[in-house]
């Protein structure tokens, strides 16, 4: 996914359209990462600034949430569920088979930045798992044949 | 060749190809009949697509794309006989067994068309609450027997009736869908399918408590959902359903959606306001109740979405229709949430007093796998593990605390018996050391102990001292956490236990020295 370099005045930009809202926080870092795929080190201060909130404040919300990223992903972003109902279907032995085939723990980034491979708590889709999500398109029924279809494609 | 056409547009369904099979049928001219719906919920027969004929809509499915050439060729359009064909939608037993309320348009309509909501009794609970007195709203759903369909089962009409009391201004309204429970997706559906029944239900919350701000919390997992919710509401406000004076009355209401960023504990509902007031979602300290001291320190009505979906249908029926249906204390319906290794996998909505079993086998079919059912998670991963010995029990907020299990938000996970008890023990350590907030040391620290625990148990380590220890722990965690996460993480350790002891015995002797 192609994103936007970091640039403080267009980061300042995409922060101040949010921040006169009702606890502003969330839609500024979720605006921000869909724009940069990333919510670097630079913006803690740009948000503390505006919101009028210590660094710590900041630094302590972005790390508490699992979707903000403090690196850029992989080109693809492929997340497979880990939860019950896939488990119950075959999930785990899919995980393991992903992080084998791509040399990656959960988390990971492939060395040519071309694929991250997240763990996901449940999309929803419990009633035709295993689930997963490549580049927000989402996919039931996994199987073998068709996780390593999608890892073919991401790599 | 003019019949409509029903394909749906739910995420379940989109994941097994309805997109393609839309596409396929495009592709041949037929876009302008085409209608995308949300899903009946018969996920094991998705992609499902319906036809419209005079004797009623005709279901086909699953549908690939690759059917399509061949649907054509048996004329499905009327109703044309097909390897896939499965007959009047409403005559499949799965679901016409089911009591839709809140689902009674899901996968039927058009989700952003409100004249096509209100042909289908859209808005009737609305209109009936803009003629009562604010108390009489309230007390409708207090007579209702309605209880908080998240998994708390506190009495809804009592949490409005609070905050209708309380003095402060604004008040809040604040649904909770942050529906993080594996095995459920209730919520998901009606947000997707039939996002105007959510819109109504929390537009009559908001004039029955006099607040005039509603607010969505939806999780990040849901991309579907949030995109939904924010189309119906423009079209709601656009149709003077949302807004200063809500069709002409003296009330003013309106939503905004807010996405949660993948914290699980989100969903716990003080957590929630800490979110959406921009911090760590850190768990709070009650009192004060959100209902006095909720968003931004005012009270707040924070509901499920399933709660705020069946309050419609309460107003427009009356509370003695709702009330009627229903055990004990357990009144109306509930969606419950079929999924995992299930023949059947879907979404049934009943009323409450069902079994497990019938749910499981009857209506379930048994495992898709085909093997043995050994173990039902029910109630999300916070629940406890029923094994067959107690698929008596009836769905029942009672009946489920009385065998130390949960019903939550309704959600049914089944396992065959290649499952390993003492591996799902472990995850729900695991899952609550990930995701625990790190407010209380019980669930912080004790659920990173648990794994360890249970990893020398799985080495065959001391295992009757270890089983000891885990116990004890379940009791600390039950017993000194805040909120629901470190207090029924014991649940699925210990009910996994307790009727699957076999697992945990020393199975793997320790290497000979």
């Amino acid at each position: 996914m192609p994103f936007e370099i970091w640039e403080d005045t267009r980061a300042q930009a995409i922060i101040t359209a949010h921040a006169g809202h009702e606890g502003a926080m969330l839609p500024i870092l979720h605006a921000l990462q869909a724009a940069f795929g990333l919510i670097p080190e630079a913006a803690i201060p740009l948000i503390a600034e505006t919101l009028n909130l210590s660094h710590a404040e900041v630094h302590g919300v972005v790390t508490f949430y699992h979707d903000f990223r403090r690196e850029l992903p992989g080109r693809h972003v492929l997340k497979l569920c880990r939860a019950e109902a896939c488990q119950a279907m075959g999930g785990d032995a899919l995980g393991a088979r992903a992080r084998g085939k791509l040399g990656l723990d959960w988390g990971g980034t492939t060395a040519d930045g071309q694929v991250t491979l997240d763990a996901v708590f449940c999309l929803g889709l419990c009633a035709t798992a295993p689930s997963a999500m490549i580049d927000g398109r989402l996919v039931g029924r996994l199987n073998e044949a068709r996780l390593d279809a999608l890892l073919e494609q991401a790599q | 060749m003019t019949a409509k056409i029903y394909i749906p547009k739910d995420s379940g369904a989109v994941a097994v190809g309805a997109d393609e099979v839309a596409q396929a049928l495009a592709e041949l001219g037929l876009a302008d009949q085409m209608v995308r719906t949300g899903s009946r919920g018969l996920y094991w027969l998705e992609p499902m697509v319906e036809v419209e004929t005079p004797e009623g809509r005709i279901a086909y499915g699953p549908v690939s794309a690759d059917d399509v050439d061949s649907l054509i060729d048996a004329d499905f359009l009327n109703a044309g006989d097909h390897r896939l064909r499965l007959g009047r939608a409403e005559d499949i037993p799965f679901l016409k067994r089911q009591t839709r309320l809140v689902f009674a348009r899901c996968g039927i309509v058009d989700p952003l068309s409100i004249a096509d909501y209100r042909a289908h009794g859209g808005y009737k609970g609305l209109e009936r609450a803009l003629a009562l007195a604010l108390a009489d709203i309230v007390d409708e759903v207090v007579q209702s027997g309605l209880r908080g369909r998240g998994g708390a089962g506190f009495p809804t009409g009592v949490k409005w009736k609070t905050v209708l009391d309380a003095p402060g201004d604004p008040k809040y309204i604040v649904c909770n869908a942050d529906e993080g429970d594996s095995g459920t997706f209730a919520d998901r559906m009606i947000m997707e399918g039939d996002p105007f029944l959510l819109i109504e239900g929390m537009t009559i919350a908001g004039i029955a408590t006099g607040a005039t701000s509603g607010w969505i919390y939806i999780r990040s997992e849901y991309p579907a959902a949030v995109a939904a919710m924010q189309a119906a509401i423009a079209v709601a406000r656009a149709e003077g359903y949302l807004g200063a004076h809500i069709l002409k009355s003296p009330y003013d209401f309106d939503i905004q959606v807010r996405v949660g960023a993948g914290a699980y504990v989100c969903g716990e509902e003080t957590a929630m306001l800490e979110s959406l007031e921009g911090k760590r979602g850190m768990v709070r300290a009650k009192p004060p109740l959100p209902a006095h001291q909720g968003l931004l320190g005012k009270p707040t009505v924070i509901n499920n979405v399933i709660s705020l979906a069946s309050v419609p249908t309460i107003l427009a029926e009356g509370a003695a229709f709702y009330r009627d249906l229903g055990m004990g204390r357990s009144r109306g319906t509930m969606p419950i949430q079929l999924a995992g290794n299930i023949l059947h996998s879907g979404l049934f909505e009943a009323t409450f007093g069902i079994t497990l079993g019938e749910l499981v086998d009857d209506i379930g079919g048994g495992t898709a796998s085909g093997r043995p059912v050994r173990a039902v998670q029910v109630g999300g991963p916070l629940g406890a593990y029923f094994p067959r010995d107690l698929f008596d029990t009836p769905f029942d907020y009672e009946a489920f605390i009385a065998r130390d299990g949960l019903i939550g938000h309704g959600g049914m996970v089944v396992f065959d018996d290649t499952v390993d008890m003492l591996k799902q023990a472990r995850f729900a350590m695991e899952f609550c050391a990930i995701e625990s907030c790190g407010k209380c040391t019980p669930c912080r620290i004790g659920s990173t102990r648990g794994v360890e625990v249970l990893d020398r148990i799985a080495q065959g380590q001391s295992v009757e001292a270890e089983i000891r220890l885990i116990e004890d722990l379940c009791q600390t965690l039950k017993f000194g956490s805040l909120c629901a996460l470190g207090g029924f993480t014991p649940y699925p350790v210990m009910s996994a236990l307790r009727f699957f002891p076999e697992d945990f015995a020393a199975r793997q002797p320790l290497a000979a020295a």
